[in-house]
């Protein structure tokens, strides 16, 4: 069990603090690690394409494609944390979008009046569905793989029970101008938004005791409990968390489309799953970052992009973002076996892969 | 004589046909450490349970410097000043020591930030710092998760956390029983530092050498009951377990 390490009786404490923090701010190795994949890919595709690939509105575009999966994103970071997972968030983005485009249809108008109330609409119903997930899943106790599914299923339902199957397009010209038009300090809107979504939750999952809880159930729930953090509430507000960014994204996708869609978000969830995992957020709980994610997320995207530029058949980006994905999770296992075995492991690779410094 | 700090009187807690306590007594001083040691079963852990809320008695009384007190939630033992270290030390892996030294009771920044939930880290830093040097700092990094530490230094930060938040009593619930020499010499020199900081500490343990080594005074449960107390400097191993097997007959408050 216990490594008994050379005498530990002096007084010595980590002096290297400051150093660290900054990277460990970053996220932890894995996502580090990472991201040096995706800059290997990004190079590649560079010296490949060479200007095509480097330009501007390459990257415009593909921050595009990552937008609103970004939000979704944010929500998903949270719940793996806590060792859960949310199948529903395609459906609930479809449930909420389908929502507001009817409450803006029967609003009228095209101005940012009517916009904002299908924005509240979208965000009630993302909200709605992500307390449902996480009362089931914290007092009803049924695991989140099951509770999620079946809400993903029942929210995707009735939205096409709502519309009759057919897509919604009365979305206001303020929410697609918005998106086509409008650019924030030269980043394109929706990607602001979403990266303005990311840093509120990166400070929120490592600066704040909402995200230290976070941490804590994920990583050891009955401690995180004896120690009076209130468990079951917390986790409730992880998937209300994910609900509500769901419906938000809901409204992104509504404006970038300019109608609802409810055929296409089907692999939404497995997507940004995928990208949250490949990003180093342990679906062990316990472990992840934002940084992480955001990583992920331009993985599958720059593939894409790049396949499309460089005449490969874009299908062979979910080759690469399977195969990614596979040795990304070996990884994370291989780490935490090693953690397991005690920190005097001498391998240097697994030292290195390991965060402790 | 001084007054026991935490004092109980014919607990008794039955699960269907097995008691589990049998009208167990049980009374620690302020600044003593008391070993509770007896075979499996002889409800050990479930004295430290009905003494630390985690339990709901059949019946008994338990006061708490001489006051009777009604302990039903562990967060209420926690406030009179009790804290226990759990034999799975109860950590979260993936966090540093500092985190899990305040988790459940992270220090707010001042201000608008604290209320947005915002820590005080670098306070909470120093203070972990520091009641890990009064341990004897095996401890090293502040900054390392806790699962990639050893057994010893786990165990540290269990119990600095718990004296950090308990300025009473600490339970031990065999705090030795998986650790190496090494480190269970420093675990064993945190209980007198503990001890000399004027808390109480109440030590379960199957380990007779150890108990005999910080111990102030030896109790020994059997069948759930308190069979016999020792003053530990005038006892031996034979002796306590004579007791605890039964070998050795004597009931009550022996010497």
């Amino acid at each position: 069990m216990s490594v008994i390490r050379p005498p530990e009786d002096v007084a010595v404490v980590d002096t290297h603090e400051g150093q660290q923090s900054l990277l460990k701010r970053l996220g932890n190795t894995q996502s580090v690690w990472i991201l040096g994949v995706l800059v290997v890919i990004v190079a590649f595709f560079s010296v490949a394409a060479g200007g095509k690939f480097l330009s501007a509105s390459n990257f415009s575009l593909i921050s595009q494609n990552v937008a609103v999966w970004a939000v979704l994103g944010v929500g998903m970071t949270f719940v793996i944390i806590t060792s859960g997972i949310d199948l529903s968030i395609g459906s609930v983005l479809v449930f909420s979008s389908v929502v507001a485009a009817k409450v803006m249809e029967a609003v009228g108008g095209q101005g940012w009046g009517t916009a904002i109330i299908g924005i509240a609409a979208a965000l009630v119903s993302g909200l709605f569905w992500g307390v449902i997930n996480g009362y089931l899943v914290a007092k009803a106790k049924i695991p989140a793989l099951i509770v999620t599914l079946g809400t993903l299923s029942v929210a995707l339902g009735l939205a096409q029970v709502i519309t009759g199957g057919i897509d919604v397009r009365s979305v206001p010209e303020a929410m697609t101008d918005f998106n086509t038009y409008i650019k924030i300090l030269g980043i394109p809107s929706l990607p602001f938004i979403a990266l303005i979504v990311l840093v509120i939750g990166g400070i929120v999952l490592h600066r704040t005791k909402f995200g230290r809880y976070t941490y804590a159930v994920g990583s050891n729930e009955e401690a995180a409990r004896r120690v009076g953090v209130r468990v079951d509430r917390h986790l409730i507000r992880i998937y209300a968390l994910s609900g509500l960014l769901a419906g938000f994204a809901g409204t992104m996708s509504l404006a970038q489309f300019g109608t609802t869609t409810i055929a296409g978000q089907s692999l939404t969830n497995l997507n940004v799953i995928a990208a949250v995992v490949i990003g180093g957020t342990s679906i062990f709980g316990g472990e992840g970052s934002i940084f992480g994610t955001v990583v992920g997320l331009f993985i599958p995207a720059v593939l894409q992009a790049g396949f499309v530029i460089i005449g490969v058949q874009p299908f062979w980006q979910g080759v690469a973002v399977g195969t990614v994905l596979v040795a990304a999770v070996y990884v994370d296992q291989s780490r935490r076996a090693a953690a397991l075995r005690g920190a005097s492991s001498t391998n240097p690779l697994r030292a290195m892969l390991r965060r402790n410094k | 004589m001084t007054e026991p700090i935490l004092e109980a009187k014919g607990l008794s807690r039955s699960f269907g046909h097995v008691r589990a306590l049998d009208a167990a007594d049980f009374d620690i001083n302020p600044g003593e450490v008391v070993a509770v040691i007896g075979d499996n079963g002889a409800g050990k852990s479930t004295l430290v349970k009905a003494l630390t809320g985690n339990l709901a008695l059949d019946t008994g009384e338990i006061r708490f410097e001489g006051k009777p007190v009604h302990i039903t939630s562990p967060q209420q033992a926690s406030a009179l000043g009790m804290e226990v270290v759990y034999q799975d030390l109860a950590l979260a892996p993936h966090l540093n020591p500092v985190q899990n030294m305040f988790l459940g009771r992270e220090l707010s920044r001042k201000g608008v930030l604290g209320r947005l939930g915002f820590m005080d880290e670098k306070t909470m830093r120093e203070k972990a710092k520091q009641s890990f040097a009064e341990l004897g700092g095996t401890v090293r990094s502040m900054s390392a998760p806790i699962g990639s530490m050893s057994g010893g230094q786990r165990q540290q930060v269990a119990i600095a956390r718990a004296i950090s938040w308990a300025d009473k009593v600490v339970f031990l619930d065999e705090p030795t029983a998986a650790l190496g020499v090494v480190q269970t010499q420093n675990v064993l020199e945190s209980i007198k530092r503990v001890k000399a900081k004027g808390i109480a500490v109440i030590l379960i343990s199957h380990s007779m050498p150890h108990v005999l080594e910080v111990a102030d005074r030896v109790q020994v449960l059997r069948l759930g009951r308190r069979v016999a107390t020792f003053d530990a400097s005038k006892t031996s191993v034979e002796e306590l377990v004579g007791a605890m097997t039964g070998a050795l007959d004597k009931s009550g408050e022996a010497a």
